[in-house]
């Protein structure tokens, strides 16, 4: 009789865990996702700095914050500006890299699979489960879908448009490329472009004058920058 | 002064134009005349220059041959520029196609369509674009005027002034006095004084730590006012006497002859003082007729005047609505109105007019801070959309960045409107 009440609790345990990872993702998933990070970065007990800096503790730390680790100048300026990791960066960050961090090291196309991401995401956690770096808000912050919509990547700008709203980018960006204190915009895959310049005006990236610039523009007005930008190359 | 070839090219070729112009029409080009080469000046002519590739002449006309540029001139008064760090010339627009004429803009007669100019030629305009930036308001501060600048330097319009200012800066005695008087609004670079206050701060927290400041102001409050107060606080404790309207520092008379200045009645002897009187456009606008007051009145999608159509007013001139008066401003503004004024003279097309602005100030080493918004044009102004700015205590890594970008964000404009 007892045992049975055992297994019962068990029983119990076992279905409201499921439920959690319908919700947050299913961490043994994830450890075969993080299968693709491994060659690059450690996590766990001992993980140091390799060719990427170790995952523990990651949840809630500032983007490009390890002392000890060299980060390319894109994703420290993030970092400075405001980027945080919680499950949502984390998400925004995992599906495309160069969208949050043009400039970012992280030589890794992205994981779009919204379920691969949530799985790594709830693996990553089980290795910041140190309540100094876990804001209470973490764990139940879900990620959040914010695929750009395959209609707004395939528009044709206008690059004449484009080039009379380029003229607003220029008051502070370098055409020469230069990038002392202020990221160069020039030579730029389309589609990083479109990605980028939605992910400020989204908010998922970080920057107050970006945010506000990229805030007003609408996706055909995204789409005949990138226009301008991409003819600039040719 | 030397030049160098491009702009000696640039500027036999701009006078042989204009010596021509009124008797060949340029082969029929239209003409564009533009007055006064700053952030919205040489941005304007640059642009129509480059976009109409040759289908418009452009002339502009502006007496000095080295621009100084406002905005940064505070990081020389501080010691963290070189004096030729701000100093521009004007061979990359002669080189980009503008004819750059070094002469005053003396009279603009707008039924003949001509800009008559103090060395005897009158330029004519099918579009005329004023961008003259400011000058002071006559008896604006008691006791001070254009023939005290020397005693009491204004420093608000860079180069020799700032020079005038920091060599002051330099011989003040150990533990002296440095005042301040405050614009009122509306005026250029509203943070513009208190990032000098924070730059002279610095300076004298290096060389001079005993010395003071006293500040008199006729406003109440002041642009990023909490952000400045906490970097006075923390960099420069003591140092700093702000006195606002509250407490009389709209009551202000200066005695250049004697250094002394008097704040609600109690008289101070300083030994630098820095009058930054009341401001109005540029003269030539009044003398073109468009202003309204102190300022000429534009209409918000092209800066075009509301006195006259074929006369524009770009920057600190103009009265708009919701833009500070700011280098970038201006440098927006200009934009905007060459696009309108490239498709009134060519048909290309015109696009819906966007502004935007963001002012930098430095505090002290490191720590820099940011204000921006951006507009639209509405029927009755230039309206605000959307804006941010920094907040008090900011992380040391965030407020570094922001100075870099800051120094990312000049060498960025003087290329954007210089070439």
């Amino acid at each position: 009789m007892r045992l049975f009440g055992i297994i019962f609790v068990i029983a119990a345990v076992a279905i409201s865990s499921a439920a959690v990872a319908d919700d947050f993702g299913d961490p043994a998933a994830g450890e075969q996702v993080y299968r693709q990070c491994k060659s690059c970065h450690q996590v766990g007990d001992g993980a140091k700095h390799r060719i990427g800096p170790h995952l523990n503790g990651i949840f809630g730390r500032q983007a490009a914050s390890h002392d000890g680790f060299r980060y390319s100048k894109a994703l420290s300026r993030a970092g400075t500006s405001g980027l945080e990791w919680h499950a949502d960066t984390l998400d925004a960050f995992l599906e495309n890299p160069k969208a949050i961090a043009s400039g970012t090291r992280m030589s890794f196309p992205g994981l779009k699979k919204p379920k691969d991401r949530l799985d790594l995401i709830a693996y990553l956690r089980a290795f910041s489960d140190n309540p100094a770096n876990i804001p209470e808000a973490d764990p139940t912050a879900s990620p959040t879908d914010h695929d750009i919509d395959p209609a707004i990547l395939a528009l044709k700008g206008d690059p004449e448009y484009g080039e009379y709203l380029s003229s607003e980018c220029t008051t502070c960006h370098q055409t020469s490329g230069g990038d002392d204190g202020i990221p160069s915009i020039v030579l730029w895959p389309e589609e990083d472009f479109v990605l980028a310049m939605h992910a400020y005006k989204n908010k998922k990236r970080s920057h107050p004058v970006m945010q506000m610039m990229a805030g007003r523009l609408n996706a055909e007005e995204i789409a005949a920058l990138a226009a301008y930008f991409a003819g600039l190359e040719e | 002064m030397t030049l160098n070839r491009r702009q000696f090219i640039g500027t036999s070729a701009a006078m042989a134009t204009v010596l021509s112009a009124p008797m060949v029409k340029a082969q029929g080009k239209p003409r564009v005349v533009v007055v006064g080469g700053g952030a919205g000046g040489a941005t304007a002519a640059r642009y129509l220059a480059k976009d109409s590739k040759g289908g418009i002449d452009v002339t502009l006309v502006e007496p000095t041959r080295k621009y100084y540029t406002c905005f940064f001139s505070n990081l020389y008064l501080g010691g963290f520029k070189e004096i030729e760090d701000i100093g521009h010339t004007y061979g990359g627009l002669a080189a980009g196609g503008v004819n750059v004429v070094h002469d005053w803009a003396v009279g603009v007669d707008r039924a003949a369509k001509t800009v008559s100019l103090a060395g005897g030629v009158s330029v004519p305009y099918d579009k005329l674009i004023l961008s003259p930036g400011i000058d002071f308001v006559d008896g604006a501060v008691d006791g001070w005027g254009l023939s005290a600048q020397n005693a009491m330097p204004h420093a608000y319009k860079a180069g020799s002034q700032s020079e005038l200012l920091k060599a002051q800066l330099q011989a003040m005695p150990e533990g002296g006095v440095f005042a301040m008087v405050a614009p009122p609004n509306p005026y250029r670079c509203p943070p513009g004084p208190y990032e000098r206050v924070s730059m002279v701060a610095h300076f004298l927290k290096q060389n001079n730590p005993t010395a003071k400041i006293i500040v008199a102001d006729p406003k109440p409050k002041f642009s990023k006012m909490s952000l400045f107060q906490e970097g006075w606080a923390n960099h420069y404790e003591g140092m700093v006497d702000w006195i606002g309207e509250d407490f009389g520092g709209g009551n202000v008379s200066v005695d250049p002859a004697a250094m002394t200045v008097t704040i609600d009645g109690e008289e101070t002897k300083v030994d630098v003082c820095n009058v930054i009187p009341a401001m109005k456009a540029g003269r030539i606008a009044e003398l073109a007729g468009v202003t309204d007051g102190n300022w000429a009145p534009v209409n918000a999608a092209d800066m075009s005047t509301k006195a006259d159509a074929d006369v524009y007013v770009l920057g600190d001139a103009a009265s708009q609505g919701d833009m500070p008066k700011s280098g970038y401003s201006a440098n927006s503004q200009a934009k905007v109105c060459a696009n309108a004024v490239r498709g009134a003279l060519t048909g290309s097309k015109v696009f819906p007019a966007k502004f935007a602005n963001t002012c930098w100030s430095l505090i002290a080493s490191n720590d820099g801070v940011k204000v921006g918004a951006t507009y639209e044009a509405t029927p009755e102004k230039i309206a605000k959309v959307d804006g941010f700015i920094s907040q008090t205590g900011e992380s040391a890594d965030l407020r570094k960045a922001t100075y870099e970008e800051s120094e990312g964000w000049y060498t960025g404009i003087t290329t954007d409107m210089l070439g």
